[in-house]
């Protein structure tokens, strides 16, 4: 099971002044944050496309291009990039770039974003959704497969055999269908032989198993290949030295992020009662190692996942505590799940590699 | 028994499907185009439902359920569903969805305007203010002492009846209330919209939206 963070930026609470840091001092903070999670042994970061002063991760790329000279092992990935409003082959073009300095450890993952800022900031109509979205994932994957690109669609001038530089060496990059768990986007990423990246922000995540079914059952139902289905999952969480002392670190911040995102949504702040009840057994895996690990492992049993990752930098969460939880992640987490679920190799594995069929493993505890 | 119709097979299209069937009722499921690809969804997602084609799964049903995105709702076919009793389990997610000038044409809540595009249909609001994935975790037996409390809300008094029984048929104490003018009180940014409340306190929180029509349907199912 590869483990790791991600992360859509956070102003962190400045220890000096109580205040938050600012949206630069953010990306520094992330930039921090990748190269511990490389240090303490995980294998994933992720960076999710936003643009608001809170969550101000806006150009993903660069960040991960600043990590691939500071980390030797960690794959570097957007989660999510959002692929309607971008430029497809400029996205190709900055992973490609992120997978030659890193040494083949660039991925994609293209989703539409639970959040809408990037439409009015590059002049998007919000009416054209579905249209941007499926127009821009096909040119996406037409660049990954061929350098010389002829296309041509409604939401970007036409491509008549345009050289798209540079290839990674691999030849392609990993992309994965990034989706909050709707039926029909899984469907896609099955259809598409594509990798899926599940975001679950609330309830027992155990119930994306019949997801995760779904997926496999679309996949199969296409052509043979040498490659197989690949589920990675994506939740919010934060390791503390136990239970009481990682959620009462997490609940603030948790508090302030869900109050600032519900301010623009129509959702009331969260309350702690429903906070506990979902750090027990719900989506948020907050809590002591062992029990994080019991999780990881009883989902992957459920879902026959090979990826979890965390978002722990909800808004003002001290970047020290950020680090103490990735650190916990690394060193105290990871050797409870490499030991029920075997360890990964000292290579992480590309997810183009072919390779075995992820061990179907029994049913849910 | 009840005979559904559920418009709509995402997430909360298929959760509905399956609460549904796991109450007891004949569920019908359609998309907006082929059964084929709606079939292979619910085999997995809501397996013992029926997969028919939008019409054909109307045709017979006692109560159709919408949910669908709020944004297509221009491609329901009126006709199609004049005189049905009509569940509006949508929301306006107007962050991601956008103000959608077209589909609101001066109406104030959600519901008024599926009402006004749906003319002729017994709209009643509800289930729209339940999280899909709780739809069946909070579900619970009829005399159990933490059943979560919900509403329906319709302009027409006898449809809200209907949709409250079927409702609480689901595992929930469901109360009945009249006007859809005042529905703001279940949508996206209420009190009630955010919570999970007792029946008592979904009395109180409706506030201004109409009248109690009845009590919560005793109900053995669930």
């Amino acid at each position: 099971m590869q483990l790791g963070v991600y992360s859509f930026g956070n102003q962190a609470t400045d220890p000096a002044t109580g205040g938050l840091v600012s949206t630069a001092q953010a990306q520094r903070d992330l930039l921090e944050a990748i190269v511990l999670a490389d240090q303490v042994g995980l294998e994933f970061f992720g960076i999710g496309e936003h643009h608001t002063e809170e969550m101000p991760a806006s150009a993903a790329s660069v960040i991960l291009g600043a990590a691939a000279s500071q980390t030797k092992r960690i794959r570097l990935a957007s989660a999510v990039t959002v692929l309607s409003t971008d430029d497809p082959v400029r996205i190709f073009q900055q992973f490609a770039t992120l997978d030659a300095l890193s040494n083949g450890r660039a991925e994609i993952t293209a989703g539409r974003g639970s959040s809408v800022e990037s439409y009015p900031l590059f002049g998007y109509r919000l009416e054209d959704y579905d249209r941007l979205y499926a127009e821009k994932l096909e040119l996406l994957l037409k660049v990954n497969e061929q350098a010389t690109v002829t296309w041509s669609g409604s939401v970007r001038a036409a491509l008549d055999e345009q050289l798209v530089v540079p290839r990674p060496d691999r030849g392609s990059l990993p992309i994965w269908l990034g989706t909050g768990g709707s039926p029909n986007s899984t469907v896609r990423a099955g259809q598409l032989q594509l990798p899926v990246s599940y975001g679950i922000i609330g309830g027992d995540p155990v119930r994306f198993k019949a997801l995760a079914d779904l997926y496999r059952r679309a996949w199969a139902a296409g052509p043979e290949t040498t490659r197989h289905p690949l589920i990675s999952v994506g939740n919010p969480g934060f390791i503390g030295e136990t239970d009481r002392e990682a959620r009462d670190t997490f609940w603030p911040t948790w508090y302030r992020g869900m109050a600032d995102i519900g301010r623009r949504r129509g959702f009331a702040p969260p309350i702690r009662e429903h906070f506990d009840i979902e750090a027990e057994g719900g989506a948020l895996f907050v809590g002591e190692p062992e029990q994080i690990a019991n999780r990881i492992i009883r989902l992957h049993h459920a879902m026959g996942h090979s990826r979890q990752f965390l978002q722990m930098d909800f808004l003002g969460l001290p970047q020290r505590d950020l680090l103490r939880s990735i650190e916990l992640l690394g060193t105290k987490v990871k050797p409870l799940v490499d030991a029920e679920l075997g360890p990964e190799p000292e290579v992480v594995p590309n997810p183009l590699d072919g390779g075995p069929a992820p061990a179907q493993t029994g049913a849910a505890s | 028994m009840t005979r559904v119709a559920v418009l709509g097979v995402g997430k909360v299209g298929t959760a509905i499907a399956r609460a549904a069937l796991a109450a007891g009722h004949e569920v019908t499921v359609a998309g907006s185009g082929d059964p084929e690809p709606v079939r292979f969804i619910t085999e997995i997602m809501a397996p013992g439902v029926a997969v028919a084609a939008a019409y054909d799964a109307v045709e017979g049903s006692e109560i159709v359920v919408l949910s669908i995105p709020l944004p297509k709702l221009a491609s329901l076919d009126p006709e199609m569903l004049a005189g049905r009793v009509v569940v509006d389990a949508m929301n306006h997610w107007e962050p991601t969805d956008g103000a959608l000038p077209a589909i609101f044409d001066g109406h104030a809540t959600t519901s008024e305007a599926v009402a006004a595009h749906l003319a002729g249909a017994r709209v009643v609001k509800a289930l729209n203010h339940i999280g899909y994935h709780e739809m069946e975790a909070d579900a619970r037996e009829f005399d159990a002492a933490d059943r979560r409390g919900l509403a329906a809300v319709s302009d027409d008094a006898a449809a809200a009846r209907v949709v409250a029984e079927f409702v609480s048929s689901l595992g929930f104490d469901t109360l009945a209330a009249g006007g859809l003018a005042h529905s703001a009180a279940l949508e996206p940014g209420s009190e009630l919209f955010a919570g999970s409340f007792p029946v008592a306190d979904v009395a109180r929180l409706l506030g201004d939206a109409g009248a109690q029509i009845h009590a919560p349907a005793p109900t053995a199912t669930r």
